[in-house]
């Protein structure tokens, strides 16, 4: 389904432009508001849905293949760490809305800036680990899998 | 030309596009390498680029070690059987081993991962794949890939990977321009990191006019991982290795979850079951050891998904189509059926949106399956790319050379959809392979191996006019009519796809074929790609949106024509359901357990095409097999 903007409600200020990975959302030179300019590179992502600050984007299914008439709606909100859905059918039959968490921390938190923490050995450098191994391997004291540790070869010829 | 050229010079590491792979590698490199230069080019914006960019309901990669789920080994035997016998074994072993740790260090950035509150383990939907609340699982990525970088190159489509002219066959870099101002970019660089992406939209598919754009793969994934590489004179594998999606028909929701957790199953139009019907059949065609449903039943070894494909489309074939997912007994338990609708929300959500328009409640009717058209990628349940070396503790002598996940340029290295051989990779597995490259280049430039690169000016003017040429071309011809789109001495960059699709459809196995080519259809397909390559030197782009078509189109050829020449290659059916070569109708274990490689001479365009040998893993069950 791909997107469309509203014209009372977009305001021009191209978040959706910022986002979104195909590169469809543009900005109409007359009326100064976005519009998806190229429909059949449309992956209904909703990248552009959820950045839009006015709820000015909305989709319509695909014309080759889905009827009119339904609504899937979405508010996602980073602060709160949610995203709220709502399914309408054609029929008007099941109308519905799912919540669901989107991260578990305030964002950005929670990742390192491995500029700032201790750099690695030369034994880490010269071994086999990356970073924060073996410890995030299992969360344990134990060290990486090898052919050896784990009993096998690498031998040429057929196998299933 | 009127554009501006920036150059950013001395860069230590250059990630050259940052889906999965690319935000890995970025954000590893920067442990190896704390004072290095570390600089992302994406064509989009890295909060939602790549594959991953609607999000992902789950993490298809996951050993579990942790909680004595799994071993390393355990995957590597699964992707063998599921790629019929087709893969990197070292490659993938290595990403086992390692992806545990990736996944433990999402968590912590704050992805939901769900949990199994009876045994606290990470909640499994199947084997190897555990639940998320994964919506916002890319900008989490990219989050981390920022605090790494130096810089972050946005809206930059790279065209170009930059060759040493120091010393032969070493990069030296990647040129590309920016969508928004058409700047052209110059990035000299000692080590690249290609996490570009596989390709979608190469097969014609199914859908037409506006729903052109509900691939299974993104669109956006212009098969620019191969392009780059292939056009450098990378040596590429298994490019033959195109997959066919089973998925809900039209919107491609899909049924991992369905089948794993929610326990639902397919049957045909009548209500029956289908698959075991063709297996005999089948395996005659590929033979006991990769088919023995009684040993599947017995053992939980997967039976490949290609062959399951195969089952499929046969019953289709045979008229009893369409084939249904059993949903109406899972549904009736309200929290299965609330999964059900997550799953497409956090991944898919255009198959909400289309059960949603077609009132298809699938508490109340069984909804329809179809196969895809192919793609060629290797992330998922297929291992096309290129070919790299492999870590020193694990790999034989000619899976080695030196730097992990390094192809055979010097200097340029691979993840995700760029590493040929590791299917089943999925997410995590990119993000782990680019940790793996990272490291690995770091230490490349430590040992003095990028001492000395060299590009000239007069490179760099050159590459600038060939990446602006299809605007200049535009600008010469666009008056020479009166309106429109056609013009005699251009096509515009969907006239392009829309031939490149057709093309590889109707020569490559594509759907309307039914999935089926043979050597004389393969080589008519070669010599009409060779002609297309003319015209696209030809191709016209109105403004910069355009341009970035153009260069898209470029790319999905350049992987299209590496598709087809290892297609004529391998002389048998090794994945029905995937393809078949009609003129080789059964799988041939005595010449074709080999992996294929390829290389396009930069000078020539000719390919040379060769045989590398298949290492497995061998271990106490291979030995235990053997000898029964």
């Amino acid at each position: 389904m791909p997107t469309f903007v509203y014209m009372t409600r977009c305001d021009g200020c191209g978040h959706c432009v910022d986002i979104c990975p195909s590169d469809i959302m543009h900005i109409d030179e007359t009326y100064r508001r976005a519009y998806n300019i190229e429909p059949d590179m449309c992956w209904e992502c909703f990248s552009c849905v959820k950045a839009c600050p006015q709820n000015a984007i909305d989709v319509r299914g695909y014309a080759d293949f889905a009827p009119l008439g339904h609504s899937v709606r979405v508010d996602r909100d980073e602060e709160k760490g949610v995203i709220a859905w709502r399914i309408k059918f054609r029929n008007g039959e099941k109308d519905f809305s799912l919540l669901a968490p989107i991260t578990t921390k305030p964002w950005g938190t929670g990742i390192p800036k491995l500029k700032d923490v201790p750099g690695p050995t030369q034994e880490q450098r010269d071994s086999e680990l990356l970073y924060n191994e073996p410890k995030y391997i299992r969360m344990d004291e134990g060290g990486l899998h090898t052919l050896e540790s784990n009993g096998l070869k690498m031998e040429a010829g057929v196998q299933y | 030309m009127a554009y501006k050229t920036i150059v950013e010079d001395n860069i230590d590491i250059l990630v050259a596009g940052a889906g999965l792979g690319g935000t890995g590698a970025a954000f590893e490199a920067r442990f190896w390498g704390q004072d290095k230069k570390i600089i992302i080019a994406e064509k989009a914006n890295i909060d939602r680029s790549g594959a991953v960019a609607q999000g992902l309901y789950a993490i298809n990669c996951y050993m579990g070690t942790r909680f004595g789920e799994n071993n390393p080994e355990d995957h590597v035997r699964y992707a063998r059987i599921d790629l019929m016998g087709m893969v990197r074994e070292d490659l993938l072993f290595d990403m086992a081993r390692h992806v545990d740790s990736t996944v433990h260090q999402f968590e912590e950035w704050g992805l939901p991962i769900m949990r199994d509150k009876e045994k606290g383990n990470y909640l499994r939907e199947g084997r190897w794949q555990i639940m998320i609340h994964g919506e916002s699982y890319k900008p989490i990525v990219a989050e981390a890939a920022k605090k790494s970088a130096d810089k972050v190159y946005n809206r930059v489509c790279v065209t170009h990977l930059l060759m040493d002219e120091a010393k032969e066959n070493r990069v030296a870099g990647a040129v590309g321009f920016n969508v928004r101002t058409g700047d052209f970019h110059v990035f000299k660089s000692k080590a690249v990191i290609c996490g570009a992406g596989g390709a979608s939209n190469i097969f014609k598919p199914r859908s037409v006019g506006e729903g052109a754009g509900r691939v299974w793969y993104a669109p956006w994934s212009s098969g620019s991982a191969y392009a780059l590489m292939i056009n450098a004179g990378a040596k590429m594998t298994q490019m033959e290795n195109r997959i066919v999606l089973a998925r809900f028909k039209d919107g491609y929701g899909p049924v991992g979850a369905y089948f794993l957790h929610l326990k639902t199953y397919t049957q045909n139009a009548y209500g029956e079951e289908y698959e075991s019907k063709w297996f005999p059949d089948l395996q005659k065609m590929v033979g006991k050891e990769y088919l023995d449903p009684e040993v599947s039943h017995l053992t939980h070894r997967p039976i490949p998904t290609c062959l399951r494909n195969h089952t499929m489309i046969s019953e289709v074939n045979a008229g009893r189509g369409p084939i249904h997912m059993v949903t109406m007994h899972s549904f009736q338990d309200p929290h299965l059926e609330e999964i059900g609708w997550h799953n497409f929300l956090g991944m898919t959500v255009g198959q909400a949106v289309l059960w949603a328009a077609t009132d298809v409640d699938p508490k109340n009717e069984n909804p329809e399956l179809t196969t895809s058209e192919p793609y060629v990628m290797g992330s998922h349940a297929t291992g096309c790319g290129a070919w790299c070396s492999g870590p020193e503790d694990l790999s034989p002598d000619e899976y080695f050379w030196g730097y992990n996940r390094m192809t055979t340029i010097e200097g340029l290295f691979g993840a995700g959809d760029a590493v040929g051989g590791t299917p089943h990779a999925f997410s995590s597995g990119s993000f782990t392979e680019g940790r793996l490259a990272a490291k690995a280049a770091c230490r490349y430039i430590d040992d003095g191996k990028a001492d000395g690169i060299r590009v000239s000016e007069g490179t760099i003017e050159k590459l600038k006019e060939e990446v602006f040429k299809p605007m200049e071309h535009y600008k010469l011809y666009r008056n020479e009519i009166v309106a429109g789109t056609v013009n005699p001495h251009y096509h515009n960059p969907r006239q392009s796809l829309d031939r490149l699709q057709k093309l590889m459809d109707e020569y490559g196995g594509g759907v309307s074929v039914n999935y089926m080519t043979n050597d004389k259809l393969l080589s008519i397909g070669l010599k009409k790609l060779k002609i297309m390559e003319e015209d696209l030197e030809k191709i016209a782009a109105e403004d910069l949106h355009e341009l970035l078509r153009a260069w898209e189109v470029k790319h999905r050829h350049r992987a299209s024509e590496c598709v087809l020449q290892h297609t004529l290659f391998r002389k048998e059916t090794r994945w029905p359901g995937y393809y078949y070569r009609g003129d080789a109708m059964k799988l041939d274990d005595e010449n074709w357990h080999v992996l294929t490689v390829s290389r396009r001479d930069p000078e020539t365009g000719g390919y040379t095409m060769e045989k590398a040998p298949l290492y497995h893993l061998v271990g106490e069950e291979e030995k235990a097999a053997a000898a029964e």
